[in-house]
């Protein structure tokens, strides 16, 4: 009970200093949490990258190996994004199979990954029909603070520029080569609280928000995923708007992620 | 999407702008809703669109279950949105893949942003959806199956939810996508609207747009889901001008 009072407390805080455009932690509507991404992380994957985004880390680890393409598709590569919201991450967490939360995250990042046309399936292809590369994109969310979907693609898209094809391991050539990596896709993600659309939510936010909308976006201008979230709404005017911001931000973040650095 | 390796790619827009199936661009297939289908069920609804058959059944407000996801303040939606082992060509798994699992939680949080859950607490709203036919948009039918048994069960709610698919096909912005636009296409964008405030309570999107060709499918889709509203009122009058309660 007390739990659930003080959650009101906070949410109507939190819905009143949105009012007047400001937030918890003193950042504005549309001020992004510090990110920080370590490319390479694991050296025992292919591919890897630590996102830190504020109080939220996720860590994307790339795995590839030899498979069968899909009868439909012969000529290209399989790819699968799959998320693991890890009871360490967070006291909302159990263990036990995906819940819901952790099903979405996965598919919307994987959609974006997908409709950005990240990688070129093709290129994976080893023996049409028979033989091509199957690419994991596995996603270990360590610590929950909030807009758990931007953290996860930024680290996913960030693994696999890093990613090196393991051709020795599989006796397929002489020596590695790296994974080539076309485009960039972004997601930022908002929500609504009251009149204001914050950028960028935090744990309690994204309980006090009504609404949650992510938009992807590549460097070629292109919106390539869009998910509305959590109960709430918002007005086709809302989602023009939000596109305009969702593009400014990821084409500082993917400035960023080239570069392999810091920054707000 | 999805197309890597396809086979023949259909012609999709003939040079007169006609699509696959003859419709114009801001063409709806026809839709048909049967308010009360059921018998057990507190409401229900069944919904042919285009090739698509859904039905769907509420129940509640009821106990919930699991326990643990009771609210003391107000009532819980939950939403099971199923597709049955026939309803696609090549017969799937019977039970809940990770894409209908995520439709039942888009669409759940959906409708937990109309009904009145307040004066419900400690409750569940239990909406179930079963794709007995699938052929494209089939979140959108059993949305408004949905939304449609919602309204005959006698839940309280700010609006019916009409629902909508606007999709890119051929370079152009069209409404309501069939398969093969669907399998073919360059972007899907499934909405429903709160035909009261004009806000949208689903929103999904994959594929290709520009900002200019994601603003026409928003105004698109607004103007398809209105039609689609006044289809979703005209058969509850139906049901509920007979009065016979009777299942169809």
């Amino acid at each position: 009970m007390s739990d659930t009072l003080s959650a009101e407390i906070l949410t109507s805080h939190i819905l009143d200093l949105a009012h007047s455009g400001k937030r918890v932690d003193g950042r504005g509507p549309d001020d992004y949490r510090p990110v920080r991404i370590e490319p390479g992380f694991v050296a025992s994957a292919d591919g890897s990258a630590l996102v830190h985004l504020g109080d939220t880390k996720v860590l994307a680890g790339v795995k590839l190996e030899p498979g069968k393409p899909f009868p439909d598709t012969p000529n290209a590569g399989v790819l699968t994004t799959n998320a693991e919201l890890v009871p360490l991450s967070s006291p909302m967490f159990e263990p036990g199979p995906p819940t819901p939360t952790a099903i979405e995250v996965s598919r919307v990042v994987d959609r974006a990954i997908r409709a950005a046309e990240t990688i070129d399936l093709t290129k994976l292809c080893i023996t049409p029909g028979e033989k091509t590369w199957v690419c994991y994109v596995d996603l270990h969310v360590l610590d929950h603070g909030g807009n758990l979907i931007d953290a996860a693609l930024l680290a996913g898209v960030s693994a696999l520029a890093h990613t090196t094809q393991p051709l020795v391991r599989f006796g397929l050539g002489a020596a590695d080569v790296p994974l080539e990596v076309d485009h960039f896709p972004i997601e930022c993600t908002f929500v609504r609280l009251g009149d204001t659309i914050v950028v960028d939510p935090t744990v309690d936010e994204e309980r006090a928000g009504q609404g949650r909308l992510t938009i992807a976006t590549d460097e070629v201008g292109r919106i390539v995923a869009m998910q509305k979230g959590r109960v709430g709404a918002f007005s086709p005017d809302d989602v023009k708007e939000l596109v305009d911001r969702a593009f400014r931000h990821g084409d500082r973040l993917r400035s960023l992620a080239r570069g392999g650095g810091t920054g707000a | 999407m999805g197309t890597v390796g396809a086979k023949d790619v259909p012609v999709l827009m003939s040079p007169d702008g006609l699509r696959i199936d003859g419709r114009r661009e801001d063409e709806i297939r026809p839709i048909r809703i049967v308010a009360g289908a059921l018998r057990q069920a507190d409401g229900s609804a069944f919904v042919e669109w285009g090739h698509n058959k859904v039905m769907a059944a509420v129940y509640g407000p009821r106990e919930v279950h699991p326990r643990h996801l009771q609210e003391n303040h107000k009532a819980i939606v939950q939403c099971r949105y199923n597709m049955a082992a026939f309803s696609v060509d090549e017969r799937k798994r019977p039970g809940l893949d990770r894409r209908s699992q995520e439709i039942s939680k888009v669409i759940g949080e959906a409708f937990e942003s109309v009904v009145f859950a307040e004066e419900f607490p400690r409750t569940s709203i239990d909406v179930y959806i079963e794709v007995l036919q699938a052929n494209a948009g089939t979140r959108c039918a059993g949305l408004v199956a949905a939304s449609v048994a919602l309204a005959d069960a006698g839940i309280p709610m700010v609006d019916l939810l009409p629902a909508v698919a606007v999709g890119k096909v051929a370079g152009e912005i069209v409404l309501d996508l069939k398969k093969e636009e669907d399998n073919y296409g360059e972007a899907d964008l499934p909405m429903a609207l709160v035909p009261q405030s004009g806000r949208l309570v689903l929103l999904q999107m994959e594929g290709h747009l520009t900002r200019e060709e994601l603003a026409k499918a928003l105004d698109l889709g607004v103007q398809g889901c209105r039609e689609v509203h006044a289809k979703m009122k005209e058969a509850l009058r139906t049901r509920y001008a007979e009065g016979d309660g009777g299942a169809a």
